[in-house]
């Protein structure tokens, strides 16, 4: 993925005309530490040399001695206090309104997705947000795997110290930005075998929620209904702005919701009333595994998330954001920047012996999965074999689900491109049972749970389309 | 689209902070530990424009774990004060203070008294002006335990001096220790606050070595001088004072008599009236009915036999006088809707019967008076008195019967 990675580097340079010829050191340097750290966890980083890559830039790039460069110079010149390690560091430092793709520590992250997408590798955004955060991908004290000639202080603090966690959105958003302004072609597609398509990621999801099997085939014929499985829906065109950009993981975590809702309609009355109703007849049930019950499942996964948010929760309050290599802004502050390290160094140990606790000197290793569901165990906490006859009955051959109603999250859409949303999700005007399953996306997936309701509303649309523009204003429940 | 969920620093580090609050209100001292080791990365940003910043919140919630968790040292203890007065140079006195008197707390007196001087003699630059209330405070608590070394003292010289020794070395080291006592606490209390514990210690010094003067003066500041606080006990303490000096009971009704205003449920205020009753004038003895009265408006007083015997006392003698009825009258107006219920309802009568006839009797009496002899109370207790045959019960009958024209005047 580096040469992916670095070609796209590259090209960005050379759009951005940001290549300066006298320095261009500083700046390759710094793709290189940025191709390091994207490398996929799970496969030997290659390491290009060095020199491979700065004879690449030199002879590459558009080495143009820019105007801009020579009254950075002298704006810097003016402001002695101005002070940074980097050639450019003070021209990122000024506000430009113009140039809205100015590089960031999440534009890194950016540049890494659109890696992984291009090569279609098995990784979703919301995971690789949950690495960076987890700490498996260097990003918030990333400087601590320059090498020893760079050396960070004054504007270039702003940059490269972070201070916050991406946001899936921005990621997402710029990294569209960023295809459209490299002027890359269409990327390569996403077909059915894919890892990101809906199919597949919808049976990882369902896996990892605790649901049948059984519900696959019900998201299948979701998606295939209103076509999100094909190529062309799923397959990124830089720069065509009709088509709606696609948030797999969203996507997918969506389609479940929405098979839910169809099975079980979650209105806070009637999966009750269902499971009891498949309880009454898993007592008679002799063959085969047992119906499933949406009580059940929802005592089992309810512990098992409380549990977790609990400790994500404590996780959150316990983060360390600084490291050992203290940052300082100029050498004169270095020595007061330094006794407060030692200060805290100092009271970390006194109250951490105090606590009790041990903390985990390794890390745990990546996991793609963060709740798992063993059918090992006796206590049936697995619901994966559950079967759905509970739900079902036969008609004309066919099984369907007995639930004949349905409710839209919402009738209208908004406009995605005034207020930046389709919906607006506030919890207290929708079903407890729909906040829950929306909960427990949202904390699968790390993101608000606003935007899955977004995608659930999108596709409702596209699966009620006809019945829509038919029906009467009054009617939020329709008639399947 | 805005990102207020977006988790940064600033919330990470309020959500750990909520953390430790919890621990620390549930005693966790472990837990709260934990977190903490968290948060002290927040001093690496100690520019917060919050009211209280990261350094003063780990100097206060470092203090409160240290000194409640079980495996804290003293040493430990120490070891981070010291730290923290490094932290903030506009805290530096505070926090030795505080330091002084946790030590006082754990009878580390010698450690403390070496504090406090290390402090005094602390400069730096403009600062030394600016926390000059801190060092007023630092320099009262060294005269405080200077008068406690002095205390000290004067009992071995007067352990001495009784077994016929007399100690020169003894003698001289107390004097030495009144002399750097008396400086410091006479400083501290030429700043209006309120500084019992000071003033009582200096009064005490000069009443040792004969300066009536001086500790009358200093009381009379403390108690009137309008810029201090109102502080009810400046005026005991001098109440208490000119009582040991054997003053004229004009001067020590003056002295309670703002005491009524500021608490008029003091426990003085039985003093007060016992001496304002037996006064000649006639304002005087107004005012002790009043001051009786409000007392035993408070219902810490519902109890107190020796309040209700003052009353008893004074009514008794109005009644019988017939003059001054209207005295009564006026401060009964006030009173007649809520006192019956209050005072003189049937269960208090059966209980306070039960409980302490003392008590009892003086209340019937007030309240034959009061409400006529048909009122619950006196009737059930009167009842219940003469059925046990006893003398006093007897005559409180006949007094509140002969002298319900009285109650009649007074109701009506």
């Amino acid at each position: 993925q580096d040469e992916i990675l670095c070609n796209f580097w590259r090209c960005y340079l050379q759009k951005s005309k940001q290549a300066y010829c006298k320095r261009p050191a500083g700046e390759t340097v710094k793709a290189l530490s940025v191709c390091e750290s994207s490398t996929d966890v799970d496969s030997d980083p290659e390491r290009p040399s060095l020199l491979h890559l700065l004879s690449l830039s030199e002879s590459d790039g558009d080495l143009q001695t820019d105007c801009s460069f020579a009254s950075s110079v002298s704006k810097v010149s003016d402001s002695t206090s101005v002070y940074s390690g980097s050639v450019d560091g003070s021209l990122y430092s000024m506000k430009n309104q113009k140039e809205k793709l100015r590089m960031t520590m999440p534009m890194t992250l950016s540049f890494c997705y659109m890696a992984l997408l291009w090569l279609r590798e098995p990784i979703t955004l919301s995971e690789l947000l949950r690495f960076v955060v987890e700490g498996h991908i260097p990003y918030l004290n990333v400087f601590q795997h320059f090498p020893e000639k760079m050396k960070l202080c004054g504007l270039d603090l702003r940059i490269f110290c972070v201070e916050s966690w991406p946001v899936y959105e921005e990621v997402f958003n710029k990294m569209h930005e960023l295809a459209a302004f490299l002027d890359l072609p269409r990327f390569p597609d996403i077909t059915d075998s894919c890892f990101l398509h809906p199919d597949m990621l919808c049976m990882k999801y369902l896996m990892e929620a605790n649901l049948p099997d059984e519900l696959h085939n019900w998201t299948c014929r979701v998606v295939k209904k209103i076509g999100i499985g094909e190529v062309d829906f799923l397959t990124l065109m830089p720069g065509n702005k009709s088509t709606r950009k696609v948030k797999y993981d969203v996507l997918a975590a969506a389609v479940i919701v929405v098979v839910l809702k169809l099975l079980f309609l979650l209105d806070d009355h009637y999966e009750w009333l269902l499971s009891d109703f498949a309880e009454e007849r898993n007592k008679n049930n002799t063959e085969g595994g047992p119906y499933f019950e949406f009580k059940k499942w929802y005592e089992v996964v309810k512990q098992s998330l409380d549990v977790e948010q609990k400790k994500l929760d404590e996780e959150r309050a316990k983060y360390l954001w600084r490291c050992e290599k203290p940052l300082f802004y100029s050498v004169k502050n270095k020595s007061k920047v330094l006794k407060r390290r030692q200060m805290v160094v100092n009271l970390q140990n006194q109250f951490g012996k105090l606590s009790g606790s041990v903390r985990r000197a390794e890390k745990p290793n990546p996991s793609s999965f963060q709740l798992s569901w063993s059918e090992e165990n006796t206590d049936g906490s697995c619901f994966h074999g559950h079967s759905l006859k509970g739900v079902l009955q036969e008609k004309c051959g066919l099984l369907t689900a007995m639930n004949p109603d349905y409710w839209l999250c919402t009738v209208k859409l908004c406009n995605e491109k005034l207020c930046g949303h389709l919906a607006h999700y506030r919890e207290v005007e929708f079903p407890q049972s729909y906040h829950f399953v929306l909960g427990l996306f949202s904390f699968l997936l790390r993101i608000q749970p606003s935007y899955i309701h977004d995608e659930v509303c999108m596709i409702e649309h596209k699966l009620f389309n006809k019945k829509l523009y038919k029906k009467l204003k009054y009617n939020t429940v329709l008639r399947k | 689209s805005s990102h207020e969920h977006k988790l940064n620093f600033r919330k990470s580090k309020e959500a750990c902070l909520s953390y430790i609050q919890d621990a620390l209100l549930q005693k966790q001292w472990k837990r709260a530990a934990e977190f903490l080791a968290c948060y002290v990365e927040s001093l690496e940003k100690d520019y917060s424009r919050e009211h209280i910043g990261p350094s003063e919140m780990i100097w206060r919630v470092g203090t409160e774990i240290l000194w409640h968790h079980s495996q804290s040292s003293m040493k430990e203890f120490n070891c981070f004060m010291e730290q923290m007065k490094t932290l903030g140079v506009k805290r530096y006195l505070k926090v030795c203070l505080e330091h002084v008197f946790h030590l006082l707390c754990n009878g580390q007196i010698d450690e403390a008294y070496q504090n406090l001087s290390l402090a005094e003699s602390w400069r730096f630059g403009e600062q030394t002006a600016i926390q000059d209330k801190e060092m007023k405070l630092i320099e009262a608590y060294r005269g405080l335990l200077d008068y406690y070394s002095w205390s000290k003292q004067k009992n071995i010289l007067l352990e001495h001096s009784e077994d016929g020794f007399s100690d020169l070395s003894v003698e001289q080291e107390m004097h030495g220790y009144f002399r750097k006592a008396a400086v410091n606490l006479k400083e501290i209390i030429k700043i209006p606050g309120v500084w019992d514990v000071f003033v009582k210690c200096l009064v005490d010094l000069l009443e040792f070595y004969g300066d009536h003067d001086e500790a009358r003066q200093v009381l009379n500041e403390y108690a009137y001088n309008s810029k201090f606080p109102a502080n009810p006990n400046a005026h005991v303490y001098l109440y208490q004072f000119l009582k040991r000096q054997g003053e004229s009971k004009k001067s020590l009704i003056s002295a309670l008599k703002i005491l009524h205003d500021i608490v008029p449920s003091h426990e003085l205020m039985i003093d007060f009236n016992t001496m304002l009753q037996k006064s000649k004038k006639r304002k005087k003895r107004r005012l002790g009915l009043e001051v009786i009265f409000a007392a035993l408006d408070y219902a810490g007083w519902k109890e107190n036999a020796k309040a209700w015997s003052c009353l008893a006392r004074q009514v008794k003698q109005i009644v019988t006088s017939e003059k001054h009825l209207d005295w009564i009258k006026q401060e009964w107006n006030s009173r007649k809707d809520w006192w019956p219920a209050f005072h003189f309802s049937r269960y208090l009568a059966k209980r306070n019967w039960q409980e302490n006839k003392n008590l009892s009797c003086e209340k019937a009496l007030v309240a034959g008076i009061l409400l006529g002899k048909d009122c619950k109370y006196f009737k059930y207790v009167s009842h219940q008195g003469c059925k046990a045959q006893l003398k006093r019960f007897r005559m409180l009958k006949k007094f509140v019967n002969r002298h319900n024209p009285a109650y009649l005047r007074i109701s009506g």
